[in-house]
This record gives structure tokens, C-alpha cells and sequence, in this order.
């Protein structure tokens, strides 16, 4: 370790000496430093959430008021609105946007994207990545491929039509849906340039968990929001190329003519040559990737939670290793339960039972998990900072939603549920909105050591509240109709006498994911006008243990000026008994706190004293 | 005009907010909040939190009893109410955890909001509470799974011999029901027979195609098993049927099945409802393209009797489609059809204007 600290320490005198004379262009363009990729994909993601968000809005509009006029928005959707309706196939094609967006560059990107670059190095105490040059292509790759999916929205014909998950043979024959041509090619184009950004990012994360780490970062010594990143980036390298395959697969299909995914089609009068093929492959390959998927997205965000709940309770997590345990149960876990998104795609009915038994065993570290976070919030002294409450809603959302997942996942029960929106209540909060919030608090709370200023507390708590009580607003209702048994992906319930009901909730779920959507401007404003003019920070505003802290207020290339600090105990001895203060960060060591030690510990500074003088 | 109603609102609140904001800052200003480490805003975002779980349970008791009357529509099928029972009996679990959990969670982040005098309890870890937690999650669960695979088992084994078996072929968009006629067997199909007359790809030189019939509506007798074969012809679309706690997908290449059996007629619905207009519905629910939400079909359930006395009435497709199909099958099957009819039928029976139906309602 040392030997690796002090080579890296060399360039870190390097880095230092080029820092002056980076032209503009490999400081804030092409950059290789952490902070800044981190920077960039978080400016990325909040343009994407905007985006996506948006496209939302407009097929509620259409979805509540199927009989209101919308030749007012023609001026941004032109010929996609006919005799003041918005087209049915658009609508298709925004909802396959809205998901693709949200799902992979919103929370798989900008989440996973700015936190893992961003906090990784930080945290464990390394100059920069493992490589920063593949960090760069990372952030590139995602930025091209983001280009070409803005593009798609575009295009005569239309977006990608078939759903965010794709399903041939509707997404491989430009004849059943008009997205299905030239935007589906695009959506295939760009998802594999993410895939491949979405690899090289994890292989850094990778490799600069497992290398990088200071001196004393042992890996049960390493914060939460680590492991949470590690994990992810495990997952998403085991199973990201999975859907790289499907993708290329579908590309063979649509265009060599291949017959991977198709059988048996006689379309727009004609019987096309495809034979042998199978749709339910395709389901299979994608959902070997979409299932964990769900966790590449949720357990970057349960790690940040992790941190700021100890941070703000001004206590230790409660079960410190239970949470590992847990997340590598729901890492492994992930990977076999992808089925219970098939019960009933005709798939052999025996795989149903076993992907059951599969799910429903992933709702026990999940359980544990909730529980952990109760437990840390109980007799602690809790601040409430707007990222300490984005986080306590992040909980909330996973409960709330994690709970619905235990009758979906039971394939008797979800005969009735699959397709309704009930699954749309159940992902959208368990998945959606707990990322969501875990992003938004991640950013309230490294904001200080993102831009070296604070963002506003008031705006903030204005932002949670109309944002926690306009999301349960907008997914609660959804469990009513998905009851009542209404299909998802519905241009119109006009057309069914079972889909008579809740019109009333309709409108209201859309009324409210406006007040929703609205509302995030309020954090924009407070985001962008922080970078300026914010209350400058201090260098460690939360009274936090983690290194990052450690660093100057705006942390240069290298982070720390000097010597990298050394690690002596885990992140989270706040509120230690016969501490000082309420918290003791990680690089202090047992020697300086003799009144707080446990007896254990007290024999650790033996080593510990061993260890400095070797230095 | 909604639109600008929206602009209104959102400037509206916006402004509000903005103010809200700036008394606070003042306020906070003039009484030195400023220069304590934990400001008045804690106190308040605590009880808020308070108040939004007390708010929120009481709105979902109030909204959610009223609102049971549309919850699941009234299970007809023997399998459907049994799966009720099921999904019943897991909410109730749910929602005394959900309660329970967020009873823990509010009241915990209220109680122990911060205080200057106060330390937080140093409170590492406790493996006896683990454990407890992570094992009696594992029993409710294995208790879950054990009915809902007994559950899911009984519902998917295989058809009894007698049931009573209904084809149902998915396209865009519309659905086309077939019937084995009175031999009881289905004529082969294949996709590559599909034209705008034989839309189901019927293979003309099986025998027993000669009496399958193509009705408009599909009617099945009350507590009788019934077989839905499945399948499509261009993408995947999947059949639900509300009422009958029946989903499955309809998918190219690969038939699929689904059987159950009825309880109630839909008459016996009409008049339970006192809804004369009442119908068993089928919906769409794999997402299939422009008209995916309106591939609307109608199952009518009826006493035996009646269907059998329905069942007979039938015209066999090929009748009505005589001509066509001597112009398409090969001079040693030509024998299976009466010789050239005396008074031509018209060609395209009712399934054609079934089909045609639901395409209009989505041009529309």
C-alpha cells in the first residue's frame, strides 16, 4: 500500500505542477479529474431529468383530459398532435422515452455517474481514479449516446415506440409501429454506446475500490455509500454486456435478417420469412439485465442514504455489517429473480414457481435494510438538513413501495397485477422516486464539496416538501387503478366499461405530477444560483467523519494538498461515549482519543503506533 | 386554456414560496438563528413530518374505504376468487407493516428531533434484534410463497379433458376467436395461409377446419372449464380478462394457453350489478402500437344450456366462404366442400367486420 501511496504521491507532484498550465479545454471539457467528470455527468443528469420528466407530463395531460384541445402544443410537437390529440403512437413513443431516459440516464448515469466518480476517490482516500483517461471516454461515450437518443425525439417517424424494455417483434418491425424504424435503430445505437460507457465507468470504480484505498482503509473500514457503489458497479459490469447482446441480437434481426427473436409474422399483408425464432429469449436476455438494473439504480442511492442518516441522526449506522451483508445478498439475489417480470409471457409455468420462491427471498435483506435505517434514526439527535430529509422520504418510498413488490412477486397474484398500474405505482416509488430522492440528497449534501458554497436550507425544505407529498400524490393514487385493474401504457380508458372508474384519480395524478415537476425548478434555481452566489462553506459542514471532509473546501486536482490522510477506524463513531465531540473522523486515531476507546480499540493503537512510526 | 391555468398556478405558487422564504430569512435574522447550529427549521420540518404521516394516513383511510367499491372487479372465475382471497390476505400483511414501519419511522424522527443538551445514543449494532428481524421477514415470506405456489400450480396444470377450448389469436388490433365447430377439433393453421379473408391462417386441407367457426363474441358455459388457446400473428399482445383473474400473453411462434372456470353468468352480473349493460370484457395489456388500447372483445358467460343451444346455431366459416376456399386448396381437398354452391354467400362473414370494428375506433 505504502508503495502504491507514494508512487501515487509523485504524481500527485506532478498533476500539481501541469494544474497551471491545462488549457480550458482538458480542464472542464475533456478532463480526467474525478470531480469534474462527476460534475459533468450530474449537469447531465439534471438535463436528462428534465427532459424525461417532461415527456411524462405531456402523455398525463393526454391520459387525464382525453377530450381537452392540445392545439397549444403545437408549437413544440407539431404534426404529433392531430385535430388537438396527441398521436397514439407518440404517446407510445413518449412513454419509451420517458423510460429509457429515467431509467438509464438519469438514475443509472447521473446517479451512479456523479456519486461513484465523485465520492469513490474522496472517500477512500486516492489521488483520482484508477484511470482517468478511461473515466473521460466513460463520460463520453454517455454523452454521445445521449446526443443520439435527443436525436431520435426528433426524426420524422418518431422515437422508439415499443416500451422501454423493447420487446421484439414489435420493436424489430417498422410496420407494427412507425418507431420501430429509423428511432429504434437510434435508441439500439445509443443504448450500446451507453453500454459501454456504463463498463468503463464500472471498471474504474472497480479497480480504484479494490487499489486505491488509503492506508488503514480496510474494506469493513470503508463508508457505506462504497460498498454501495461497488456493489453497483459489479452488477452493472456482470450484466450491463447481457443486454449489449440482446441489443446486438435485435440489430441481426432488423436488419440481416436473422430470426433471433422472431417466428411465425405475418404483418401489414405479408408473411414474413422469419422462423424459429423466440420473442421470450429477447425477455429473458433483457430482463437478466433490467431486474438488476433495478439495483444498479437503488443501491447507490440506499448507500448515500446510509451516510447521511448517520451523518444527521449523529449516530452509527445501526448493523454496519448487516448492511453489507444485505446489499450483497440483494446483489446476488438480483441476478435470479429477472423472471418474475415473465409469469405470464408464456413462459414455462414450473420457472414461474422458482423465480417466485427467488423473489420474494430478495424481501428479507430488503427488510433488513428498513429496518437498520428505523433503527439508526431511534434515539438520535437528528438535524434536519434537506438532504437528511430527501433521505428519510427515501426510506419512506422504499418501504412504501418495496412492500407492493411482495405482491407482485407472488406469480398467482400478479396474474391479475402485471401490466396494471399497479406495477407503475410499485417501481415508480420503490425505484424511481426512492433514486430520485437519493440523488437529491446526495447532491444537498456534497454540494460544499462540489462547489465549495452552500445551497440554500429554505429553498430546500420548500423543494422536499412539495416534491415527497407531490410524489406520494402522483404514485399513491396509482395502486387504486392498478387494483381496478387498468393497463398500463393506455393511450385512453375511454374505450373499456372496466376502466369506467377513478377518472377523478386520473386527473389528479396528473395535477399533481405537474405541481411535482414544477417544483424541481425551485431546486434548479437553488442549484444554479449556489454555484455563485451561495454562502460560502466551510470545509466540513455537516460535522461529518468521512475523508472527504478532510479535503479543502474546493478540493484541487490530487484532493488533498498534502500527504494523504491515514485511516484508523470505521466512518461512523458519532456520538461516541467519552468523546469530545459528536463525531470522530476516520483519520483520527485511537491515540488521540483514549477516553472514547472500546478495550479492542485500545489494542489497535499498538499497531496504529507501529504504523506511523514505520511511515 | 388549461394551459394557461397551469402557467397561473405555478406563478402563483411560486410567488408564495419565494415570499414564505424571504419573511423566514428575516425572521431567523432578527432572533439570531443564524448563529445556532440547529435553526428553528428543525423544529418544524420534525413536526411537519409528524403531521404529513397523520395527514397522509387518515387521507388514505378516508379516500381507500369509499374507494373499495371499485377495487378488484367481482371475481368470476374459481381460480380468480381464490387468488382475491390470496391478494387479500398479502395487503392485509402489507399494510399493518407499511403502518406499522411508518408509525416507527415519523415518530422516531420527531421524537428524537435535535436538542443541544441531548447525545445520540451510541448504538452500534445488536445481533439478537437483527436476527429476529431478518427471520421473521423469512417466515411471513415462506409462508407467501407456499400458498401462492400451491396457488400458482393448481391454476397452471393442465386443462381437464372435457373443457370446452376457445382460440384466441391477437393482432394488431383486434382479437379473432375461433371455435372447433362439432367435431370438437381444431384445423390446423399457418402463418404463412393468412390472407385478408382466412385471417386466421387456417389450413383449408384439414379436415377439421371444415366445421370451426368464427363468431364474434366468445361464449362459454357457466362452470364448465374452459381452454383459451392463445396466440398472435404479428407482435406479442396479451389477453386480460378483468373479471376472470386471466392474463396471458398472446405471442408470434409461440402458443401459449390459459384455462378456468366461470361462476356466474353474465346475466346473473347484469342483474347483481343492476347493470343491464353490463359485459365481460378483454383487454390489451402487452403494449402492441397505435391501437393497443382498444382491442376491445366481449366473453359472454351463459347457463350450459344456452350455450349449447348457441354452441349449435354457429355457422361453420367455411360455409359462408365456400368460394374462397375452392379457389385455395388443392384439387384432392376440394373434396372435402360440398361441390360449387347454388346460392353464393357472401363472402367475409362476421369476423371480417370484427375486425374492421376496432381498427375504425382507433382512426378515430
Amino acid at each position: 500500500m505504502s508503495v502504491a501511496e507514494s508512487h501515487l504521491h509523485d504524481h500527485h507532484d506532478d498533476h500539481e505542477h501541469d494544474h497551471h498550465d491545462l488549457p480550458w479545454i482538458k480542464k472542464y471539457v475533456f478532463s480526467e479529474d474525478h470531480k469534474v467528470i462527476a460534475k459533468q455527468y450530474l449537469i447531465s443528469g439534471i438535463i436528462w431529468a428534465i427532459i424525461g420528466g417532461g415527456l411524462s407530463l405531456l402523455f398525463r395531460l393526454q391520459l387525464a383530459y382525453p377530450d381537452a384541445n392540445f392545439d397549444w402544443l403545437k408549437p413544440l410537437l407539431g404534426g404529433w398532435i392531430q385535430n388537438g390529440k396527441l398521436d397514439p403512437e407518440f404517446y407510445l413513443a413518449l412513454v419509451t422515452m420517458h423510460g429509457t431516459i429515467m431509467v438509464f440516464f438519469v438514475l443509472t448515469a447521473g446517479l451512479s455517474g456523479t456519486f461513484s466518480n465523485f465520492l469513490i476517490p474522496l472517500q477512500i482516500g486516492a489521488r483520482d481514479m484508477a484511470s482517468g483517461f478511461l473515466n473521460m471516454l466513460s463520460y463520453w461515450f454517455f454523452f454521445v449516446s445521449g446526443v443520439i437518443m435527443l436525436c431520435s425525439l426528433f426524426i420524422e417517424t418518431g422515437p422508439a415506440g415499443g416500451g422501454w424494455t423493447v420487446y421484439p417483434p414489435l420493436s424489430a418491425l417498422p410496420q407494427a409501429i412507425s418507431g420501430s424504424g429509423l428511432g429504434m435503430t437510434l435508441w439500439l445505437i445509443s443504448m450500446a454506446l451507453f453500454i459501454v460507457s456504463t463498463l468503463l465507468g464500472g471498471l474504474n470504480y472497480i479497480t480504484t475500490v479494490i487499489n486505491l484505498r488509503t492506508n488503514g482503509m480496510s474494506f469493513l473500514r470503508m463508508p457505506l455509500t462504497i460498498w454501495a457503489f461497488f456493489i453497483t458497479a459489479i452488477i452493472g459490469l456482470l450484466s450491463f454486456p447481457v443486454l449489449f447482446s440482446a441489443a446486438l441480437l435485435l440489430i441481426f434481426d432488423r436488419t440481416f435478417g436473422t430470426s433471433f427473436f422472431l417466428s411465425d409474422i405475418y404483418i401489414a399483408g405479408q408473411a414474413l420469412s422469419f422462423e424459429g425464432g423466440s420473442p421470450v429469449l429477447f425477455q429473458h436476455l433483457f430482463w437478466f439485465l433490467g431486474h438488476p438494473e433495478v439495483y444498479i439504480v437503488l443501491l447507490p442511492a440506499l448507500g448515500i442514504t446510509s451516510e447521511i442518516v448517520a451523518t444527521n441522526s449523529r449516530k452509527p449506522i445501526f448493523g454496519y455489517k448487516a448492511m453489507i451483508g444485505s446489499m450483497l445478498a440483494i446483489a446476488f439475489l438480483s441476478f435470479i429473480v429477472w423472471a418474475h417480470h415473465m409469469f405470464i409471457s408464456g413462459m414455462n409455468p414450473f420457472l414461474g414457481s422458482i423465480f417466485m420462491f427467488l423473489t420474494l427471498i430478495i424481501a428479507v435483506p430488503s427488510a433488513v435494510k428498513a429496518f437498520n435505517y428505523i433503527t439508526t434514526l431511534w434515539r438520535g439527535n437528528i438535524i434536519f438538513t434537506p438532504a437528511m430529509l430527501f433521505s428519510i422520504g427515501l426510506v419512506s418510498f422504499f418501504i412504501s413501495g418495496g412492500l407492493t413488490g411482495i405482491v407482485l412477486g407472488n406469480s398467482a397474484a400478479d396474474i391479475q397485477l402485471h401490466d396494471t398500474y399497479f406495477v407503475v405505482a410499485h417501481f415508480h416509488i420503490v425505484m424511481g422516486s426512492a433514486s430520485f430522492f437519493g440523488m437529491l440528497a446526495g447532491v444537498y449534501h456534497w454540494f460544499p464539496k462540489m462547489f465549495g458554497r452552500m445551497m440554500d436550507e429554505k429553498l430546500g425544505y420548500v423543494h422536499f416538501w412539495i416534491t415527497f407529498i407531490g410524489v406520494y400524490m402522483v404514485f399513491f393514487p396509482m395502486h387504486y387503478i392498478g387494483i381496478a385493474g387498468f393497463p398500463r401504457r393506455y393511450y385512453s380508458f375511454t374505450g373499456f366499461d372496466f376502466t369506467q372508474s377513478f377518472t377523478d384519480l386520473t386527473q389528479i395524478i396528473t395535477i399533481a405530477a405537474i405541481v411535482t415537476f414544477a417544483a424541481q425548478f425551485i431546486f434548479l434555481f437553488n442549484f444554479f444560483f449556489s454555484i455563485f452566489k451561495g454562502r460560502r462553506a466551510t470545509e466540513n459542514p455537516w460535522r461529518s467523519n468521512t475523508l472527504e471532509w478532510t479535503t479543502p473546501v474546493e478540493p484541487g486536482h490530487g484532493n488533498w494538498p498534502g500527504a494523504i490522510p491515514t485511516v484508523y477506524r470505521w466512518a461512523y463513531d458519532y456520538s461516541k461515549p467519552g468523546a469530545e465531540d459528536d463525531f470522530i473522523p476516520q483519520n483520527v486515531p485511537f491515540s488521540e482519543t483514549k477516553g472514547s476507546n472500546f478495550p479492542h480499540e485500545n489494542e489497535q493503537m499498538v499497531a496504529e503506533a507501529e504504523s506511523i512510526h514505520g511511515k | 386554456m388549461l394551459g394557461l391555468y397551469i402557467s397561473i398556478a405555478a406563478v402563483l405558487i411560486l410567488a408564495i414560496l419565494f415570499l414564505v422564504f424571504r419573511i423566514q430569512t428575516f425572521i431567523d435574522i432578527v432572533r439570531g438563528a443564524n448563529s445556532r447550529r440547529v435553526g428553528t427549521s428543525n423544529k418544524v420540518n420534525a413536526f411537519l413530518l409528524l403531521a404529513f404521516f397523520v395527514v397522509s394516513t387518515a387521507l388514505f383511510i378516508w379516500y381507500s374505504v369509499p374507494a373499495s367499491k371499485f377495487f378488484l372487479p367481482k371475481a368470476v372465475s374459481e381460480h380468480g376468487v381464490r387468488t382475491d382471497q390470496m391478494f387479500w390476505i398479502t395487503m392485509s400483511i402489507l399494510i399493518i407493516a407499511f403502518i406499522g414501519t411508518n408509525i416507527f419511522l415519523f415518530s422516531f424522527v420527531f421524537k428524537y428531533q435535535f436538542k443541544e443538551d441531548r447525545k445520540a445514543y451510541f448504538y452500534p449494532d445488536n445481533h439478537k434484534l437483527e436476527i429476529i428481524w431478518t427471520v421473521i421477514p423469512a417466515i411471513v415470506m415462506a409462508i407467501l410463497v407456499y400458498f401462492g405456489w400451491k396457488e400458482w400450480s393448481s391454476i397452471t396444470r393442465p386443462a381437464p379433458e372435457n373443457a370446452e377450448v376457445v382460440e384466441i389469436m391477437g393482432k394488431q388490433f383486434a382479437w379473432q376467436v375461433r371455435y372447433p365447430g362439432k367435431d370438437k377439433k381444431f384445423g390446423g393453421y399457418n402463418f404463412k395461409l393468412i390472407d385478408a379473408t382466412n385471417e386466421m391462417g387456417m389450413n383449408l386441407s384439414d379436415p377439421h377446419t371444415k366445421d370451426d367457426f368464427l363468431p364474434s363474441e366468445i361464449h362459454i358455459p357457466k362452470g364448465q372449464p374452459v381452454l383459451f388457446k392463445i396466440r398472435a400473428r404479428d407482435v406479442i399482445h396479451s389477453v386480460f380478462a378483468p373479471h376472470f383473474r386471466l392474463k396471458m400473453d398472446a405471442v408470434p411462434g409461440l402458443p401459449t394457453k390459459f384455462w378456468f372456470t366461470p361462476t356466474k353468468t353474465t346475466q346473473e352480473m347484469r342483474d347483481e350489478l343492476g347493470n343491464p349493460k353490463f359485459n365481460y370484457e378483454i383487454a390489451c395489456t402487452e403494449v402492441c402500437g397505435r391501437g393497443h388500447f382498444a382491442m376491445r372483445y366481449i366473453i359472454v358467460v351463459e347457463e350450459p344450456e344456452d350455450y349449447e343451444t348457441w354452441f349449435a346455431a354457429q355457422k361453420p366459416w367455411s360455409e359462408s366462404n365456400l368460394e374462397y376456399i375452392l379457389t385455395k386448396v388443392d384439387e384432392k381437398s376440394k373434396g372435402l366442400y360440398p361441390a360449387p354452391p347454388a346460392p353464393a354467400p357472401a363472402p367475409k362473414a362476421d369476423t371480417a367486420s370484427v375486425a374492421v370494428a376496432p381498427a375504425d375506433t382507433v382512426a378515430k
